[in-house]
């Protein structure tokens, strides 16, 4: 039985979809048997992501209204064996996604996968509370900036009220992924530190992706970030997230900004 | 077990006590309306959007005076729930019903004929009143109250981590909080005026005793990020460092 996972955040464009993308990599890369799912009914983007979109036949509506089998809809990823992509549909409305048939293909998905991943959309309406109602864990994806992190704190607050496991009195695992981070910017006060996010928020901290050119690049090829250049510093922090998620103990590194550091010890010099 | 039942299960009522904001109006409505869009538009509709009980006691309003207010009311998104202390005469099927008291409510099971009537009399919204050196009852949140979400108890109210900006807290005792104040706490909320308000770390949108409330920007700025607390003396609301 696998595990169910979340990518949430409340607000849009901070990096759901390419968290869902680049930790379903990392994952699959270990061996671990993944599937994405993108609950983004209607403005879906996990498929540009993973680099499937012209390879998408049926979506997650048409298997949850029985015009599809699930097998038919699941795309293999061609780089990697244990990676799967199940589509939304961009056409359809979000309304055809119904409780009963999302908690179908949830759990058909957990006895053939060791990790189901959802890409929620934004907002906390209707589409939001579905990706989120069958999670075992939640990533809440949060960038350093108070709306951001008010919207997490709000959909904490439904995954501890509007899920299942949270119905049946128990708690969803909730880790939280501090993206799009600046060290240059946070240093200079521009936004909020790691500290007063995880202070506000209050769940254990998953990683810190610093803010990077190397995310847009991957994701304009269509490549997880975790695959496009693995040796780069935001595809380490993805990586090192993932252990963090099968249950190894790393601690966090705060990225700090080195070059911000030279050029004040050269201005420091010269003045 | 070897009773069959035939019957048909007799409708089961439960009583059930709410925390109810109350609003008394006074004399001329108008003046007094227009204080109330005052403070409706500073505290952006806290006391507002929620079901409130209208007291007209010691009032000598009319039917049609009353429907006029009601009307008004109705404009402000004002949801009015019930009438208390109002003469019977001037209550009528277009009014909300009438309401008195506030005795502890109990299990009931009413005949079917009549399920509605008693569940409107029975579910009475009001808490009971409690004097001076009773015990009073109090619940302790033990996890931090998220945006969004709103926490109300008719006793004392003890949070045990912090409450986010965007939450609230209504208490009718006093509130104590184990952690950063962000959100809005209101104590006192049926206008018990000994009620406090503690936190380890203000940062709050707004704090409330028995009505009278403060906004962050009436607060004093040396005040913020510390531990405070908040009580009330000759209708004025206090606050000073702790510790």
């Amino acid at each position: 039985m696998g595990k169910a996972i979340v990518v949430t955040s409340g607000k849009g464009g901070v990096g759901k979809t390419t968290t869902t993308a680049a930790l379903g990599a990392a994952l699959a890369q270990r061996g671990e048997k993944v599937v994405v799912v993108d609950f983004d009914v209607g403005l879906r983007n996990l498929d540009l992501v993973m680099g499937a979109e012209r390879r998408v036949v049926y979506d997650l509506i048409n298997v949850i209204h029985g015009e599809a089998k699930l097998q038919q809809a699941l795309i293999r990823d061609k780089r990697l064996e244990t990676l799967y992509l199940l589509p939304a549909s961009q056409t359809r409305d979000k309304d055809k996604l119904t409780p009963e048939g999302v908690e179908q293909v949830i759990s058909a998905l957990k006895k053939n996968f060791d990790w189901v991943i959802c890409d929620s959309p934004a907002g906390i309406e209707r589409g939001p509370t579905m990706a989120m109602r069958h999670a075992d864990i939640a990533i809440i994806v949060t960038n350093p900036e108070v709306s951001s992190v008010r919207d997490s704190d709000r959909i904490i607050g439904l995954l501890d009220a509007k899920t299942v496991k949270a119905e049946r009195g128990e708690r969803v695992e909730k880790h939280l992924l501090v993206t799009r981070y600046d060290p240059a910017r946070a240093e200079a006060g521009d936004m909020l530190q790691v500290d007063d996010v995880l202070e506000i928020l209050s769940i254990p901290l998953l990683g810190i992706i610093p803010e990077s050119t190397d995310v847009l690049r991957a994701s304009n090829l269509g490549t997880p970030v975790t695959l496009a250049d693995k040796q780069s510093e935001t595809a380490q922090a993805y990586f090192e997230a993932a252990r963090r998620l099968t249950g190894e103990i790393i601690p966090v590194t705060i990225p700090s900004d080195r070059r911000s550091f030279f050029g004040k010890f050269f201005g420091r010099k010269a003045a | 077990m070897t009773e069959v039942l035939t019957a048909p299960q007799p409708i089961r009522l439960k009583g059930r006590s709410f925390l109810a904001l109350v609003l008394s109006p006074e004399m001329p409505f108008g003046d007094w309306l227009m204080r109330l869009d005052d403070l409706a538009e500073r505290s952006a509709g806290f006391f507002l959007q929620r079901p409130i009980v209208l007291d007209l006691d010691g009032l000598d309003v009319d039917r049609e005076q009353l429907r006029d207010l009601l009307e008004r009311l109705d404009e402000r998104n004002v949801r009015i729930m019930g009438i208390e202390g109002a003469r019977p005469s001037i209550l009528g099927p277009d009014t909300p019903p009438a309401m008195s008291g506030g005795r502890p409510a109990s299990d009931i099971e009413a005949p079917e004929t009549d399920k509605r009537a008693a569940a409107t009399t029975n579910a009475k919204p009001a808490a009971p009143e409690w004097k001076p050196g009773r015990s009073v009852p109090s619940i302790i949140v033990s996890e931090p109250v998220r945006s969004g979400q709103s926490l109300m108890f008719e006793g004392d109210i003890t949070v045990v981590g912090s409450v986010s900006s965007g939450a609230e807290i209504v208490a009718g005792g006093s509130i104590h909080i184990y952690g950063t104040l962000r959100g809005r706490a209101a104590a006192g909320s049926m206008g018990d005026t000994s009620a406090r308000i503690f936190c380890s770390k203000l940062e709050a949108e707004l704090v409330a005793i028995a009505g009278l409330y403060k906004t962050s920007e009436d607060m004093q700025p040396e005040l913020r990020g510390k531990s405070v607390q908040f009580w009330l003396k000759d209708d004025a609301l206090l606050a000073e460092k702790l510790g």
